[in-house]
C-alpha cells in the first residue's frame, strides 16, 4: 500500500514535470520568439532523435555475447526498411520482430 | 458546420493511422513492461492517459519498480522529455490561436504526434485547428488503447513476448532514417549523433543525456550562420 502510495506520486511527478516542459515555451514566449530559439526550434528535433537512437542503445554491451548482433541486424533491418517503403510503420513492426526472433535464437 | 466536421473528421483519422499500429504495439510493449514490474491495467490506463509520453514511460517503469525517489524522477523526466521544449517552440506560431483546442493541442505534443503535424500541412476545406486536433486525439486514444491491451493480454500472447521494448528503438531508428531521407540539411542529426555517442563514451550510460544535450545545443548555436535559413531549406 505505502508502495502503491510512492508510484502513484512517482507518476504525478512524471506527469506534471512533462506538462511544465510541454507548456513553459508558450508561457514564456507569449508575445514575440527570439530568432535563436526559432532557429533551436527548427534544427534541434533532428539532434534529438539522435540522441535518442543512442539513448535507446547505451546498455548493448560489445564486449559480452551475442556482442550486440541481434541490435545491430534489427537495426539495420529498420533503416533498409524504411529506405525502401518510407513507411515508418512496417519499419517499427519488421525491425521489432527481427529483434524478437534474433535475442530467441541468439539470446 | 456539419460538412466543415466530415471535411475534418475523415482526414484527420487518415493521417493518424501510421501511428494507430506503432503506438498499439509500443503501447503494448510498455503494458507488459508495467506489468513485470506489479502494476496491472489500472496503472497503464493513468499513465498513458495522464503522462502520454512513450520513451518516459519505459524509463518510467525502471523508476516505479526500484522505488525511485521524487526528485531523481523528476530530473529523469526533464533530461528524457526536454525535447518537449523544442517541439512546443517550433509548434508556437501554429498552435497560438488554436483557442478551445490549444490547451489539448500543447498537452498530446508526442514525438508522433509531432511528425504528423510539423510540415503545417492542413487539407483542403478543413478546419485547421479541429483537424490538429482530433490528430492528436486518436493518437492519443491508441496509446491508451494499445496499453490497456498489453497489460490484460500481455500474458495471454501465443509467443513470448521478449525484446517487444525494441520498439521504441525501431521508431526512433525510422525517424532517424526519414529525416535523412527527407532532404535538407543532414549537419543536425549528425550533431546528435555524435554528441550523444562521444558523450556516451566519455560519461557511460547512466550520465551521458545531460552532458549529450548541452553539447548538442552548443554545436549547433556554433553553427547558427551557417544553418539558418535562407540560402538553406527547414529540415
Amino acid at each position: 500500500m505505502i508502495h502503491d502510495t510512492h508510484a502513484a506520486i512517482l507518476v504525478l511527478a512524471m506527469a506534471t514535470t512533462t506538462w511544465l516542459l510541454r507548456f513553459l515555451p508558450f508561457l514564456v514566449f507569449r508575445k514575440r520568439v527570439p530568432r535563436y530559439v526559432l532557429y533551436l526550434g527548427m534544427v534541434l528535433p533532428a539532434a534529438i532523435i539522435g540522441m535518442l537512437v543512442v539513448y535507446c542503445l547505451k546498455d548493448v554491451s560489445l564486449a559480452t555475447v551475442p556482442h550486440g548482433l541481434p541490435e545491430l541486424i534489427a537495426a539495420a533491418a529498420t533503416v533498409a526498411l524504411q529506405c525502401w517503403r518510407r513507411n515508418s510503420l512496417v519499419s517499427i513492426l519488421g525491425g521489432t520482430a527481427a529483434y524478437m526472433v534474433l535475442v530467441h535464437i541468439l539470446g | 458546420m456539419k460538412d466543415a466536421f466530415s471535411l475534418t473528421i475523415k482526414p484527420a483519422f487518415l493521417k493518424s493511422l501510421p501511428v494507430m499500429a506503432g503506438y498499439i504495439i509500443l503501447g503494448t510493449g510498455f503494458g507488459i513492461l508495467l506489468r513485470g514490474a506489479g502494476y496491472g491495467a489500472p496503472w497503464a490506463f493513468v499513465m498513458s492517459l495522464l503522462i502520454y509520453a512513450g520513451s518516459m514511460q519505459f524509463v518510467g517503469v525502471g523508476l516505479i519498480a526500484g522505488g525511485a525517489t521524487v526528485l531523481t524522477t523528476v530530473l529523469t523526466t526533464v533530461m528524457v522529455n526536454a525535447r518537449h521544449l523544442f517541439y512546443s517552440i517550433s509548434m508556437i506560431s501554429r498552435y497560438r490561436d488554436a483557442g478551445k483546442y490549444k490547451t489539448y493541442l500543447i498537452f498530446a505534443l508526442t514525438d508522433e504526434t509531432y511528425s504528423l503535424l510539423c510540415d503545417g500541412s492542413v487539407p483542403e476545406g478543413a478546419d485547421p485547428h479541429l483537424y490538429r486536433f482530433l490528430v492528436s486525439l486518436f493518437n492519443h486514444c491508441y496509446w491508451v488503447t494499445g496499453s490497456v491491451l498489453g497489460s490484460l493480454l500481455g500474458s495471454a500472447l501465443p509467443f513470448p513476448t521478449t525484446g517487444i521494448e525494441f520498439s521504441m528503438t525501431a521508431l526512433f531508428i525510422a525517424s532517424f532514417t526519414e529525416q535523412w531521407l527527407q532532404g535538407g540539411s543532414r549537419v543536425p542529426a549528425l550533431v546528435g549523433l555524435g554528441c550523444s555517442l562521444a558523450c556516451l563514451l566519455l560519461f557511460g550510460a547512466g550520465r551521458f543525456l545531460i552532458p549529450a544535450m548541452l553539447s548538442i545545443t552548443a554545436v549547433l548555436t556554433l553553427l547558427q550562420s551557417r544553418l539558418s535559413p535562407g540560402e538553406e531549406a527547414a529540415p
